[in-house]
Order: structure tokens, then sequence, then C-alpha cells
């Protein structure tokens, strides 16, 4: 787990305050607790999200990985304990969030443009910025898609695109994906992983992935935060360091088969554990 | 082929007018009782161009197209209103569920009362029934409303009031437009009745009931086939312009 910094009593030069800020955890969850009816997904739960990472988020189904996420963007209430971003609430911060479920979560009523525009209008951005904006980020992706179609005239990968840029329109300090590519045939997956890929490596925004693809979170991620049934335990924060960007080979190499080995051992004694 | 699918709908048209001309031909049907499809086309062309018949189809159109307007300024606002807050909406699904069973035409001496012989008690009695129509599908179209769409608009930042207008009130505009499907074709049939009995002197309800009185069969038949022209270029209207407009419904 990301540890805990030392209290810092004796003074400390500019340039370590400055990388004791950079290696500081992004997220800090204290005493996480919630309950369902029929069960408590989450008991007094503690853990810190690193800063300008990439995290996934496995574990046995319906053990909370989406609840944690939902939690943590505000879109589910907690029954106890605090969120914290640089020791802010969330409502001081600007996050994206993307949906599984891209078909509901985007707007039909409005072109693509004004989808990912759609955030800004909220924020009250006048209209010209919004448009140099939407325009920024979508030529800075590189995306080669036609922005004046509405969501249902587009393929789900082009949908699932435009939704993780109306994410990112916001430049948010952090970025939630539940389950993101799971709607998607598999030829989409591996495009738009590679997709999500670049966008990190050129942002380097704190990233929380969700994923119940296990070959998925470890490509992807610097850290796979693998969870017990519930109510949830942070079991294991694997660590996985292969430089980006990761390619196709990558999943060949001994680092990766071993890390994936690794956590799939830890799931599989969780999973014989419920 | 392909042409010939294209000629499918008029299929049942054909043959309806064929056993029709047969029936008078063989004297099936006494002559007086069923005239043939050409002098009930030729008394409604007449009728309409230059008889009374188009005077009372205007009529007719000008009380159902009141009466729905009135149905839905006031049911539409309602219907949001009641439908974004669910728990407000049960409370009164009873009393909404019940009068929207009560038959229309039961409340006509009621609204006689209050507004006395005259257009007025038509076009209330049509916008009653019609309203409540259209408050129900409306509120029932917010209610419904994509609860991950109001989450994504939520965790971008969206207040309640701008989650309500840009996303509930958009999410439920085809249910809306069911409604107005529905409640317009109500407010015609509520107006033809209430043309027939409440004291009228025009409207295609009195032209097709005097038309019977005088045993004018022609005109009697080209007055059923006006109002069901004007039902279903009413529906037609409205169809079109849900899909100039709700360019997403369905999709």
């Amino acid at each position: 787990m990301a540890g805990a910094q030392p209290a810092a009593s004796i003074e400390l030069t500019d340039n370590a305050r400055e990388a004791a800020r950079r290696t500081a955890p992004h997220v800090t969850i204290r005493g996480l607790t919630k309950r369902f009816s029929d069960a408590t997904i989450y008991d007094n739960f503690d853990f810190d999200i690193p800063r300008g990472k990439l995290m996934s988020v496995f574990g046995p189904n319906g053990c909370g990985k989406s609840t944690l996420i939902n939690m943590i963007a505000g879109l589910f209430p907690v029954d106890a304990g605090e969120i914290l971003f640089d020791g802010q609430p969330l409502s001081q911060i600007k996050f994206g969030y993307v949906f599984q479920n891209y078909r509901e979560a985007m707007f039909p009523w409005l072109r693509a443009f004004d989808n990912i525009a759609y955030p800004l209008r909220v924020m009250g951005v006048p209209k010209a910025e919004r448009i140099t904006r939407v325009e920024k980020i979508v030529a800075g992706l590189n995306v080669k898609i036609d922005l004046n179609l509405y969501p249902y005239q587009m393929s789900g990968g082009q949908q699932q695109l435009v939704s993780i840029m109306r994410a990112l329109i916001v430049e948010p300090e952090i970025l939630f994906l539940d389950e993101p590519f799971s709607a998607l045939d598999y030829e989409m997956t591996l495009f738009m992983r590679e997709q999500l890929q670049r966008i990190f490596v050129e942002t380097s925004t704190t990233t929380v992935l969700v994923s119940h693809d296990l070959e998925e979170a470890v490509y992807l991620s610097d850290r796979i935060l693998l969870l017990s049934r519930h109510p949830a335990r942070a079991v294991e924060f694997v660590h996985y360091d292969a430089p980006r960007p990761r390619t196709p080979g990558t999943m060949s190499e001994a680092d990766f088969i071993s890390t994936k080995a690794h956590c799939l051992e830890i799931f599989q004694r969780e999973v014989r554990k419920g | 082929m392909k042409r010939l699918q294209g000629l499918l709908p008029f299929v049942g048209v054909a043959v309806l007018l064929a056993v029709w001309s047969l029936t008078v031909w063989a004297r099936v049907v006494d002559p007086v009782l069923l005239p043939s499809p050409i002098a009930t086309f030729r008394a409604m062309w007449i009728g309409m161009t230059s008889g009374k018949l188009g005077v009372d189809f205007l009529k007719t159109v000008e009380r159902t197209v009141y009466s729905t307007a009135i149905a839905a300024v006031i049911a539409i606002p309602l219907g949001i209103l009641l439908g974004s807050s669910e728990k407000v909406y049960r409370s009164v699904e009873f009393l909404i569920d019940f009068f929207r069973s009560t038959p229309a035409s039961a409340m006509f001496p009621l609204f006689l009362v209050l507004f006395g012989v005259g257009d007025r008690t038509k076009i209330s009695v049509a916008a009653f029934g019609a309203a409540l129509v259209i408050l129900f599908n409306v509120a029932y179209g917010v209610m419904n409303a994509r609860k991950t769409r109001i989450l994504a608009a939520r965790v971008m930042g969206a207040s309640r009031l701008r989650v309500l207008w840009d996303v509930m009130l958009l999410e439920s505009l085809p249910q809306t437009f069911v409604g107005l499907r529905n409640g317009v074709s109500l407010a015609l049939v509520i107006v033809v009745v209430a043309e027939m009995f409440i004291g009228s002197t025009d409207g295609l309800g009195q032209r097709v009931f005097e038309a019977q009185q005088l045993f004018d069969m022609p005109d009697m038949y080209a007055a059923i086939f006006a109002a069901g022209a004007l039902g279903y270029g009413l529906n037609l209207l409205f169809l079109t312009i849900e899909r100039r407009f709700v360019h997403w419904s369905g999709k």
C-alpha cells in the first residue's frame, strides 16, 4: 500500500517539499463504510490512491469494485468515512468519470461535439472558448471522428471515445473509468486500450480503472488493487512498472506473465474463500 | 418486386372499395342505407369544396386544436413537476388514474353547468380528457429518464435544476409525444361526441348526426370519412413533428 507520509516536523528544503508533494498520495480514503440492505460492502476501509499513476481495481464479482469508484466520485453516498483529494473534498476538485454504458451516458439529443463540450457549459465557459477547447482536445488526441454526428449514429467504440473526451475536457485532476470497454467487441477493446494508454502517457492524469479483465488491468496499469470478497479489504497492491508505451508484445514478456499469474493466484484464493 | 412493395398500403383500400362496390352492385344491402363509393366521394367533394361539410370540418379542427393546446399547456409543465419527484407523483397517482379512467363524456352535464351550452363546454371537456392522458405520459417520461444519464449530468457538476432542464425534459420528450398523440385523438373523439349532442349547430359530429336525421346517407358517410381523415391527419402531423424534433426517439 502507498505509505503514509511521516509527520514533517523538521524544516524541509523547497526541493524536498516539492518531492513530498509529488509523491504524496492523491486520494486518501479513511474509515470508508458502505452497507447495502443485504451486505456490508466496505467496513472501515482505508486506502491511498497514488498520484499520476494508472491504477486498476480488480476483485471477485460483487466485491464492490464499481461501488468503490462510485463512492469516490460521489455517485453513491458513503455510510461513513472520509475521502479527500489532496486534503480537499470532492466538490473542490475537477474530475472525469466514464461510464460502462456509453449508450445511456451520452446525450442523444446533442451532437458528439456538444456532448464533449457539455461539462464546460455546466461550468459556464463561454461558447467561443468551449469550441476552442474541444477542438484542442480532439486535435491533441488525434481523433478522426465526425463530431457533427449524433451518438446513435456512431459505433460503440467511437461513442466511448467521445465519452472519454467528455471526461477529459475539464482537464480533470483524476479520471475514473468503470469497466469502460466491457460493452465493446474485442477488436474495439484492443484499439481503445491503446487510446487510453496514449491519453495517460500524454496527460499523466491520476487514473482509476475498474476492470473485470485481468489481462487488461495488468497491461494498462502501474498499480493493481486486488480486493477481497465483501466486506472488501485491499488484499494486495501490485506494482507493475513496465515502460510505456506498452505494446501487444509486452503481454508476452516474462514480467507481464509473472505479474498476471501472481494476481490470478491471489484472485483465485480470494474467490475460494467465498 | 421492390417497387410493388411500396403499393402494399393501398391493397387494403382497394379491397375495401371493391367489396363495397360489389355489395352495392349486387344489392346485398338496401341502397338507401349504403350508397356507392362514387356517390359518397362526390358528396364529400361537394361538401368540402362548396357545401357545409368544409365549414364543419374546420370548426371541429378548431375545437380539437384549442382543447389539445390548452391540455398541453397545462399538462406538460405539471407532468414535469410531478414526474421529477417520484414521491409526489405516487401521492397523486390514484387521482390521475381514476380520472383518466373516467369516461370524459360522463363529465358533460357537469361542464354544461359550469360553462353553459357553447364552445367552452366542448373544448373544456376535451381538454380535460386530453390533459390527463398527456400528464400521465409526461410524468412517466420524466420518471423513467435513464438513471445513468442523470448521474452523468450530476457527475459533470450539473445542479438539480439543470439536470431537470437539460436531461429529464429531453428524456421525457419521446413519451410526451406519445401523450400528445393519444391526447389529440381523445380530444377529437370528445369534440365529435359533444358536437352531436350538446345543442350544436356546427362541427363534424353535428354534420354526421344531421345527415342521419335527414336520411342523407352519402352526406353522412362523407362526414364520417372527413372525421377519419382528420384523426389520421392529426396523428400524422404529430408523428412528423416528433421525427423532426425528437430525432433520437427509439435509438
